[in-house]
Order: structure tokens, then sequence, then C-alpha cells
């Protein structure tokens, strides 16, 4: 076995592009769901609305930040949407209406009337819209290896977006910190708690929840274009599966928590990496196949998550204390 | 009635005019309510024809299960909404308006089942409570130096408060750690936060150990004195005979009853809905359980039946 390679892949992870993606798509959902307990189970509809709007924006000639605010625009429009019915009533009509939601865009997106605009079921294919991101690369062209990893310089899966993407995260880490630690974060922890107790505080519950879903929302739109810059928009990479990776991660570094959905992140495709693998070179392709060993490795990954989550619920970084008390 | 002999009066001055009848009118009223209805279904929960609350005193509603109290709560602090009526507060119409529009009005309510917000600390909670803390803004809680001199000075009240609610030792802890009595005090310390002008509190006496009801009542006493006005809902009658300068008697969502504590509990229309006819017998003195007291007690009963019975039939006639 090569362990050398594998480590290589593993540790590839911790700082890939998709792995800052799915970070960032978290800090998004933490905000819904650990700041303010709102379920949304349509972050996938937020991530495909965001890479839908930069890729279009930028395949018609805009610069990379004028792709970035469609995005953000888009995402806006679409939480206000998803909120507006839904924020006056309890807690699971918002997680029913945003699953559908997120299906109805990925539905829209893929449609074969649609490929005109966002390229149906085929998606937007990367040449086009990528090369707004790569006239922002401050990079010189070309490779580069550090220790035993090589990647294009600028182009696509390449170095400059892993410090774009990364330097997001960290932005966003500070951002949901600063929040957090704020009065406008101890409303929404108030939600969480009980909303109907916030209310006769005095405080507009409705326009903090709008807010919570619009933030969160906007975030998880970015994490769709880091999502899609290194691949391409293809409405079905992020469907259902992607919602419950991002919740997943969310749960693994825990909710309510800074660097939980980072942490998380890392280590769910770090260690899915980790168990592929060495699942390729120790089964004989005969008995498992490449295809199988994929599906078999989200198996193992699945159980693990499950025995975490029964033993350990409030996530690795989760506060025990916290835990302690039964809410409801 | 000893209890009314040692009531302090100066509190119930304002009250020496009123008429002792349902809707009466008051010299000052702070909240006034009129032909507030609400059904659920075919069920009439609240039918109230006018309510005058007087400011700067302790009004207890007082009912029996059902009577609609907390439905009327809920309707006059904007958590539910009525099929008609108005009410207004301090000569602003609050029909309608949303819940936390009302409490920032100055009406502040609190629950019967107790809303601690648990995975906060006790500290929180209650700055929690204040209003107009700036960085309560999404964009200016990113500015810390905006909000953080409002911070302080709404700590500094909070420990105030906490300290004379006796959980200063707890700031730090869990609210969701309390105990129950312990989290009846923390909302009513976390309702006071918003500095209201009136204080709605449902069963504040529910589940509170009698140790701990002395200190709740010498609060509430001296929020009154502060000039805050208060409305409670209690089952408590020793409470409600104690403290209270006006009680309003609902029964069926009407108001049945209006009168001074003493008077009210005497009022025939009260025991019959409610109080009963010994609610002035201590409960817990054990010469009730003696066979004599109960055979006494139900020939007692019987004969009130029957009483009732001959008026029912006579009135039929």
């Amino acid at each position: 076995m090569d362990w050398t390679r594998i480590l290589a892949n593993v540790v590839g992870e911790f700082f890939s592009p998709i792995t800052a993606a799915y970070a960032i798509a978290a800090i998004g959902l933490n905000v819904h769901f650990g700041l303010t307990g709102l379920l949304n189970m349509g972050q996938a509809g937020f991530m495909l609305i965001g890479a839908y709007g930069f890729a279009i924006t930028t395949l018609a000639g805009h610069s990379a930040l004028t792709g970035l605010l469609v995005g953000l625009a888009a995402s806006v429009v679409f939480a206000l949407l998803l909120g507006m019915p839904t924020l006056r009533l309890r807690g699971d009509y918002l997680a029913i209406v945003t699953i559908a939601a997120a299906e109805i865009v990925r539905l829209v997106g893929r449609s074969t009337s649609m490929t005109w605009l966002t390229g149906g079921n085929a998606g937007i294919a990367g040449d086009g819209f990528k090369d707004a991101f790569h006239a922002t690369c401050l990079l010189p062209e070309g490779n580069s290896t550090i220790l035993f990893w090589t990647y294009s310089n600028c182009y696509s899966n390449s170095w400059w977006l892993r410090i774009v993407g990364w330097l997001a995260v960290a932005l966003f880490c500070l951002l949901v910190w600063r929040l957090m630690n704020s009065p406008w974060g101890r409303v929404l922890k108030g939600i969480r708690e009980d909303e109907d107790a916030v209310r006769s505080l005095g405080k507009s519950v409705y326009s903090y929840k709008m807010q919570s879903l619009i933030l969160g929302g906007a975030l998880g739109a970015i994490g769709g274009i880091f999502f899609s810059l290194p691949q391409a928009v293809q409405a079905d990479s992020m469907g259902r599966p992607t919602t419950f990776f991002v919740w997943t991660l969310l749960l693994l570094g825990g909710a309510a928590t800074v660097f939980g959905p980072v942490l998380g992140s890392m280590l769910l495709w770090a260690v899915l990496m980790l168990v592929k693998s060495v699942m390729r070179d120790v089964i004989p392709s005969t008995v498992l196949n490449t295809e199988q060993i994929e599906m078999f490795s989200f198996i193992i990954v699945g159980l693990t998550l499950m025995l975490l989550v029964i033993f350990r619920p409030q996530g690795i970084l989760g506060d025990k204390k916290e835990l302690a008390i039964n809410v409801r | 009635m000893s209890a009314d002999a040692t009531h302090p009066s100066p509190s119930a001055a304002p009250f020496a005019d009123v008429e002792h009848v349902p809707g009466a009118k008051k010299p000052d009223p702070i909240l006034v309510a009129d032909g507030v209805h609400r059904a659920f279904g075919g069920m009439v929960a609240v039918d109230v024809d006018h309510l005058e609350v007087q400011r700067g005193a302790i009004t207890a509603l007082i009912g029996p299960n059902g009577a609609g109290k907390t439905t009327l709560f809920n309707l006059l602090t904007g958590f539910d909404k009525p099929d008609r009526g108005a009410w207004s507060f301090d000569g602003k119409p609050l029909a309608g308006v949303a819940a936390g529009n009302v409490a920032k009005a100055g009406m502040v309510r609190t629950f019967q089942l107790t809303k601690a917000l648990s995975r906060m600390t006790v500290i929180d909670n209650m700055r929690l409570g204040a209003p107009d803390q700036p960085g309560e803004n999404l964009l200016a809680a990113l500015v810390p130096p905006l909000w953080r001199g409002r911070e302080a000075e709404i700590t500094a009240q909070a420990d105030a408060l906490l300290e004379r609610f006796k959980l200063d030792t707890k700031r730090q802890d869990f609210a969701g750690s309390l105990s129950g009595g312990q989290r009846k005090l923390l909302e009513m310390a976390r309702a006071l936060m918003n500095g209201p002008s009136m204080i709605m509190l449902d069963e504040p006496m529910a589940g509170v150990n009698p140790a701990l009801t002395q200190s709740l009542l010498g609060h509430i006493q001296s929020l009154r004195d502060e000039g805050t006005t208060v409305l409670f809902v209690e089952h408590d009658m020793h409470m409600v005979r104690h403290i209270s300068d006006w009680v309003v008697v609902m029964a069926e969502g009407r108001i049945v009853a209006e009168g001074p504590p003493g008077e009210v509990m005497r009022d025939q229309a009260v025991i019959d809905a409610y109080l009963g006819a010994h609610h002035d017998t201590d409960l817990g003195d054990d010469a009730l359980l003696s066979d004599e007291v109960a055979e006494r007690l139900e020939a007692e009963a019987d004969a009130e039946q029957a009483d009732r019975d001959a008026k029912h039939e006579g009135g039929g006639r």
C-alpha cells in the first residue's frame, strides 16, 4: 500500500476547495440552525442558486465580482420567497418548504426548457464561466508543487481557488463569531430557545428570523459558487445529498460553535477519502469495483456518523453542559 | 375577614369611589378593553364587554379553570387575535398590534408555563429583556463600539435585578439548570428589564415554594410602589387577598364580579362560580379528616344542592 499517496490524498482534502465550499455552506446553515433554530432542509438550493447566478452572469461577460453580487442577490430573493409564508409558522413548516423549494430549483435548472440559460441537464461547463475568476488571479501562470501537492496556479482546481476559498472561510468564521457574541446573536439564540418569550420581551421575531434566513442563505450561495468553481455548475451535483452532507458535517463539528462547520467539513471529507483510498488498495476490484467502493465508503462513514450523533450529539466542539439541559 | 383589616390601604384609595360591578369605571385606567370576544370553534373563551385596569395598582384576575383568563392575557398582549373587540393601553389603541410591539409599548407579560431560555445563561436571559440595544441591529452588531456602552448599562441593570431576586449567584448558569421557582423569578426579573409601565403575570406563584412566595409577594408590592401597574392571574386566594388592591372575577369568558378582595370573596356569585363555601377553611387542618366533619360537610353539600334544585324549579315555573 502506498501510504505516502494515501496520506497526501487525505491531507489534500483538508484544504481542498470543495471542503471550503462545504464549510461555507455549513457556516450558513449554522446561522440558520445553530443560532436561530431554523430547520433549513434546502441549503443545496441556496448553493445552486448562487452557483447559477455567478456562472450565468460571468458567462455573459461580466466580472467575477458582479457574478458574486448577482448570486447573492438571487439567494436573498429566494430567502425572502421562502421566508415570507413560513417564518410566521412553527419550525417544521420551514423544513418542508425549503426541501421542496430546493428540489424545485434543481428540477427547473436541469429541465430541457431551461437549456438556453442553465445548460439543462448537462449544466454549465467549466471553461466558460471560470474565466472571470481566473482573471482575478494574482499568482503567475503555470503549476506549482508544494510538498506532495501539485495544482495549477490559477486555473480551475487551483492554488488561487484554495487561497481565496479558505480566506473566505476565515472571514465568515470571524463574521459569525462577531455576530454570535453580539446582542443580535443573543436575540437569535433567544428565538432558538423560545420565540414567544422573545416576542414578550418586545423583539420582532419575524424580522430576526428573516435576517437569519437571508444571511445563512447568502453564505450558502457563496458556498455554492466555490463548489462549482473547481468543477462545473450541474443541477444534480447540488441536490438533496448535498443538503444532507452539509447537515452531517455541521452536526459532526458541532452546531452553534464557530469552528464546528469548518472542522466538520475537513474531517468528513478527509475521512471519506481515507476510507476510499485504503479500500481501493486493499479490496481487489473483482470483489468491489471503484464505484462500489465509493458507495461502500459512504456507508461506513454514515455508520460512524450515526454512532457519533448518538453518543456525542453536541458534535466534536459542542458544549456538553449545554446539552445536559433537556430542551422541552 | 382579618386579612382586610391588615391590608395596606393607601394603594386602595383610588378605588374608593369605584362601583363594585363588572366593568366598573376607574378614575385613571391604564388599560381599557371593550367588547373583546374570542371563540374557539363554537366555544366562547372570552367575551368581555368592558374592563378597566387602574394605573399603579395591583389588580388580580381570578376565576375557575377555563374561565378565559389566560386567553384574555394572550389577546391583550398580541399573542392571539380576537374575533372582535378593541382595547387601548395608556391611550394608544393596541388591537391588532404584534406581540413584540405591545411589549415595546410598555405592557410586558410572563407565561403560566415559564419560558426560561434554557440554553442561555441567566445573565443573557436578563440582557435580552432590555430595550434600545443598538447592537440588536445586524449591521450595528458588527461594530462593537456602537453597543458596548449600552451593554454595560444593561448588564449593570441586570445585575441589580438579579441581586434583588436572589439570583445573583446563578448569574453564569444556564437558565435550564434553575429550579421551577427560580425560573419564575428569572422570568419576572427579565420582564422588568424592559422597564414596563404595566406587567402582566400569569400565575406567578404556581410551583413556587412558600419561602420564595413571600419574597415574590414583596417584589410585586414594591413594583406597585414604584409606579408599575400589575395585573396578575392567580389561584392562590391567600396571595390574592394579601396583595391585590382590586379583584376581577371571570367565569365562562365573562367578567362576573369586580371589587376589593375582601368583598369580592364574599360575593355569592363568586362563591358559587369559583371559591366554594369553604374557601376560607385551611385544607391542611387535620381536624377536617375526621368522619364527623366529613359527614357534616356532605350534609351541607346535599342541602345546598337541594336548595339550588328548588330555586331552579321555582325559576322554571
